[in-house]
């Protein structure tokens, strides 16, 4: 169980609209809900209801419309997105469904560039080692379009958990993955995080997924409608 | 239901009319170097044929008769002149060189200036517009026993001349009497060395400028009945007058000079519009690869559905030949009607009638060499669609990029290749000069693909080099440069002709005019003198040799002769090297000497001795004499004066035309020439400053004596070629245009990747300024590889011309050399930027979302 008396992240009354040709609409309503330090989060809810929404929000990636955002001690809400983009700088890790990594860029350089940006001592050997990690450093040269998928998401791992964030966002990150290599990112995105001590939140439509998590919260049309401690 | 045959084309042209209701999007950069192409080739070719039919139509008016003689330094003889009188009106005309002077003793001012002495009965076609209204005949008839004289404004200006003003022509005196606005036949004139001072022919003859042996030249202008026949009558005079060494031409080609530069000009800039085209090409390749990668979706849904690869190419080749006609189409109609429309609001202002209106045949050319260009281009990423299996579409695990099209459209690529070349060459009026020139583009489309690919390796090699390390901004771009799917070689390939082509315009205008301005005065003469008279050469001397800064003063016999025979056969039958026709075109210098002409190189045979008193003899130049297919022994017939003189070809000589000092092609021995008529040319060799004492001397001493100031010919030839580089640089920005359109349609090819790319970064803690950075690094770095990409071929053809064409050295203009690299990469900049300010505004996690389906 977390410390809750000092919450990493805290979200109060936030509310997102965005707009759509049908006209605007809602995507986040109300949502209250702190996150504290190490804890392991798991969001869920049907397609729709705003999961990778809120995960965006949490790492500044997506402005509220309205409410309190706090993450790692910011108020998100009076940033810019150059002040945003400095505080992810090695504090927060976002791994994608889609893993998004760069296609000019080798793996190991992928790797590279986060420590890079925050001014890493070591971003080769670190980014080595990370790829080791990740069980992919006879890989390090080739590009994202020579991996397969599950290698491609395991670098993308990689480079969100590299410089050792605080933080670690992941949206769906095995959607887009067979059953066992999913599997296998699973158990590496819980181990690295529990390696780095990163707290973790991520968005899930796997139960099983979920239910490896301290905390489960459930969306419907852009509320919580459930916070349950995992069994 | 089991279908019996496969779909027909006419299901696959509905098809392609369905795709394209979405509208043509994926297709303006197709469009735009289509349209640029096309438009330019249009342009360039109804220009021409404005100017073409404008010369044709004003024949008579720009020859100034149906027919003219000219006859090099002598009237026509009683014969002659009866002759000519029979077969119609004759208006009789002289010309030359000489300086127009206005004042006396220090307060005197020259010019030179281009002479032309007219007959009572000039002109015979056309009207000559003075500014003050009047007409010619009043403005040159002698007013106390004075002639009058006009001139072109800008030598009024320069002289501050006012009506009625008294003016020397030569050792005559003459009135100033109005402006020059137009005299018809201007055009049919060669190339003027000054401005034109037109009075009568009397007023020549009395003021003693038309003596045997002066350098002017005799024409008369023939208006001929309407029935007669130019080919009988030409032929009949021939006949009649076989030595007369007379030029006859016809109002079917009343400025020969002009049609051929038209000619060679506009073949040229054709030229440079199908290099803007096959820039386009790259375009074209580029847009349909776009086009089809992003229809992958519809292709995988079609070829489930039962339709076969050959009706998946059809639907798309018939889209790609609809977008093709429609932007040929737009380039051909805008370009007739933009030359149509604003042609005759500047045909006045051109030197050379042009009849501006809709001419079809160029346009019809632009077209045919469109289509084919856009087929060829198209077909290879199109034949992906032949090749490429349903389950890899929906894999989505291909690539239109790298699929080799297969061996039957890989023929049929190099059978519409072999098309449009023999279109191209078939099509010129100057096919050698066409052929050279796509095999040049073809050289430096294969070099310039070449480079854009080892650029391309280079970069990313360099990307994963120590120097990247720790700069992601710099690998990034570096990464982006050399990354497959980039296509930098294609931006490189595009950008780089463009540039490469100014490159190369600019390094030769900027050797020509170091040719002309700084190395020829090092061993140039300062002035050239005509029209020395035998008495006046020691006089002349001794006032050289008193003025303080002159150092050199020679001079030599100077006749003019048209070479009428070869070893006996008529020249124009004689089988020759092309390069030595114009030795044949127009009459010669030719001279008489006991002594070889200072600096020269005997190649063959021997010098006559100085006592030789034999059958004539003669020096020939060396080059020259071979293209004429000349030995030692073959014989030459000169016309000179109206006299054959046949003389033995005795030597050879190394002639250096360049060092611009005393040389003729043919030197006679002394006594084949000695009894003729004729005058002296001098050159002298002297400090600026001695330049004003020496012109006042002849002013006052021997006015008949023309003194020709070699810089001020350097200037006016300076100036002419500026205005053939400006044409030509013209005609290069179209191929920069169409470059700049690959450009921006590879920038914005990339946008979506830019986009990506930015919103990654931007979560793994980048900056904007840092992203943006970046981006401007990648674009700046492509267009300066495809600067200095363009500036190595820019500057090997420049070299080649130098070298090969113009025979003199080359050196590389550092100015232009610089200004090409930093274009390159502002232009390549300018368009990144442009296209990375969208990806930067764009919220990642709205893009990401996108990205992630």
């Amino acid at each position: 169980m977390s410390d809750m008396s000092e919450p990493l992240v805290r979200l109060d009354a936030v509310n997102l609209t965005l707009p759509s040709q049908a006209g605007d609409v809602e995507i986040l309503r109300e949502i209250t809900m702190d996150v504290g330090a190490g804890e392991r989060i798991a969001i869920v809810g049907p397609s729709g209801s705003g999961k990778s929404s809120l995960l965006m929000v949490v790492g500044g990636l997506e402005r509220a419309t309205s409410g309190t955002v706090e993450v790692l001690g910011e108020n998100l809400s009076s940033s810019d997105e150059d002040q945003l983009a400095r505080l992810r700088r090695g504090r927060i890790g976002v791994v994608f469904q889609s893993f998004h990594l760069i296609p000019t860029m080798t793996a190991i350089e992928n790797i590279q560039i986060p420590l890079e940006i925050s001014g890493h001592a070591d971003p080769v050997g670190t980014a080595r080692d990370m790829l080791e990690a990740v069980g992919l450093g006879d890989r390090a040269r080739h590009y994202p379009a020579q991996l397969s998928g599950g290698e491609q998401q395991r670098v993308a791992l990689a480079r969100a958990l590299a410089p050792g964030p605080e933080l670690l966002l992941a949206d769906e990150p095995t959607g887009n993955l067979d059953g066992s290599t999913g599997d296998q990112v699973t158990d590496l995105i819980f181990s690295l995080a529990d390696r780095f001590g990163a707290t973790l939140i991520l968005v899930t439509h796997s139960d099983a997924l979920a239910a490896r998590c301290s905390r489960v919260v459930r969306l419907r049309d852009g509320r919580v409608i459930e916070a349950a401690i995992a069994a | 239901m089991r279908p019996t045959s496969s779909p027909s084309l006419g299901f696959a042209w509905q098809m392609a009319l369905r795709e394209l209701r979405g509208g043509l999007a994926g297709f303006r950069v197709f469009l735009a170097c289509l349209i640029l192409g096309v438009g330019g080739i249009a342009a360039v070719g109804s220009v021409t044929a404005a100017i073409e039919r404008g010369l044709a139509a004003e024949g008579q008016t720009i020859l100034g008769g149906d027919a003219a003689l000219r006859f090099a330094y002598r009237f026509a003889n009683a014969e002659e002149r009866a002759w000519m009188e029979d077969a119609g009106r004759v208006a009789e005309l002289v010309s030359m060189r000489s300086l127009l002077r206005k004042g006396d003793g220090d307060t005197e001012e020259r010019a030179l200036a281009e002479v032309k002495g007219v007959g009572a009965a000039y002109p015979l076609y056309g009207t000559v517009d003075l500014a003050g209204g009047g007409t010619l005949a009043d403005a040159l008839a002698p007013v106390d026993g004075v002639p009058g004289l006009v001139t072109e404004r800008v030598l009024a200006e320069r002289l501050a001349l006012e009506p009625g003003d008294i003016v020397r022509v030569g050792g005559g005196t003459f009135i100033f009497r109005d402006v020059l606005v137009s005299e018809p036949d201007r055009a049919s004139g060669g190339f003027a060395m000054g401005p034109r001072v037109l009075t009568s022919v009397d007023g020549l003859r009395d003021a003693g400028m038309l003596e045997a042996g002066v350098l002017f030249q005799a024409g008369y202008r023939l208006a001929l009945p309407e029935d007669a026949d130019l080919d009988t009558t030409e032929a009949r005079f021939k006949e009649t007058f076989p030595e007369a060494g007379a030029r006859w031409r016809d109002r079917r080609n009343a400025a020969p000079g002009i049609n051929r530069f038209v000619d060679r000009l506009g073949s040229f800039l054709t030229i440079v519009g199908i290099a803007a085209l096959a820039v386009g090409g790259v375009g074209i390749g580029a847009a349909v690869r776009g086009y089809l990668t992003r229809k992958v979706p519809t292709i995988a849904a079609l070829r489930t559905i039962g339709a076969s690869a050959g009706t998946v190419f059809a639907i798309y080749l018939f889209q790609v030949a609809i977008i093709a006609a429609l932007g040929i189409a737009v380039g051909v109609l805008a370009s007739g009607a933009l030359v149509a429309g604003l042609g005759p609001v500047f045909a006045d202002s051109l030197p050379i009638p042009a009849d501006f209106t809709l001419y079809w045949e160029p346009l019809a050319e632009a077209a045919l060499f469109g289509a084919l260009a856009a087929l060829l281009f198209a077909l290879w990423p199109l034949a992906w669609l032949r090749q490429v299996r349903p389950a890899e579409l929906f894999r989505n695990a291909v690539d239109p990029h790298r699929a080799w099209p297969g061996w039957s459209v890989f023929a049929l690529l190099v059978g519409l290749t072999i098309a449009l070349v023999g279109a191209i060459i078939g099509l010129s009026s100057t096919p050698k000069l066409a052929a050279w020139c796509l095999g040049g583009i073809a050289g430096a489309f294969v070099m310039l693909r070449g480079l854009g690919w080892v650029c391309a390796r280079l970069a990313r090699h360099a990307s994963h080099s120590a120097i990247a390390q720790k700069r992601p901004g710099l690998r990034l771009a570096l990464g982006a440069i050399g990354a497959p799917a980039a296509g930098t070689p294609g931006v490189i390939l595009a950008l780089g002709l463009g540039l490469g082509v100014l490159a190369a315009i600019a390094q030769i205008d900027a050797n020509m005019q170091r040719l002309l301005t700084n190395q020829l005065p090092e061993d140039a003469p300062a002035f050239f003198f005509v029209d020395i008279q035998t008495a006046q050469l020691d006089p002349l001397r001794s006032a050289i040799e008193e003025t303080q800064g002159t150092e050199r003063f020679e001079t030599a016999p100077m006749l003019r002769g048209v070479l009428t025979h070869l070893n006996g056969i008529p020249a124009a039958e004689a089988e020759i090297d092309p390069a030595a026709r114009w030795v044949l075109r127009g009459d010669r210098g030719v001279s008489y000497a006991q002594q070889p002409p200072r600096g020269s190189v005997i190649t063959e045979g021997t010098w006559w001795d100085a006592s030789y008193s034999g059958p004539p003899l003669v020096s020939f130049a060396d080059e020259e004499g071979r293209e004429l297919g000349l030995e030692i022994g073959s014989t030459v017939t000169v016309n000179i004066l109206g006299r054959p003189i046949t003389a033995e070809v005795a030597s050879f000589r190394k002639v250096e035309w360049r060092g611009m000092g005393i040389n003729f092609l043919m030197v006679l021995s002394p006594g084949a020439l000695a009894g003729a008529p004729h005058t002296h040319i001098g050159t002298l060799y002297a400090a600026p400053e001695a330049e004003a004492p020496v012109m006042r001397a002849l002013g006052r001493d021997m006015p008949n004596v023309t003194p020709v100031l070699v810089r001020d010919q350097i200037d006016t030839v300076s100036e002419a070629l500026g205005k053939i580089g400006l044409a030509t640089r013209w005609g290069a920005l179209a191929v920069l245009l169409t470059g700049l359109a690959v450009l921006i349609g590879a920038a914005a090819a990339g946008e979506e990747r830019r986009t990506a790319e930015a919103a990654i970064l931007k979560v793994l803690g980048a900056s904007r300024p840092a992203i943006l950075a970046s981006f401007a690094l990648r674009a700046a770095m492509t267009g300066a590889l495809a600067g200095a990409v363009a500036l190595l071929w820019g500057s090997i053809s420049a070299w080649a011309v130098m070298t090969y064409i113009f025979d003199t050295d080359f050196f590389l203009p550092i100015g232009s050399t610089i200004a090409i690299i930093a274009g390159g990469a502002l232009l390549s900049l300018a368009a990144g930027l442009g296209f990375a300010i969208g990806p930067m505004r764009r919220k990642p996690a709205g893009v990401l979302r996108t990205a992630a389906g």
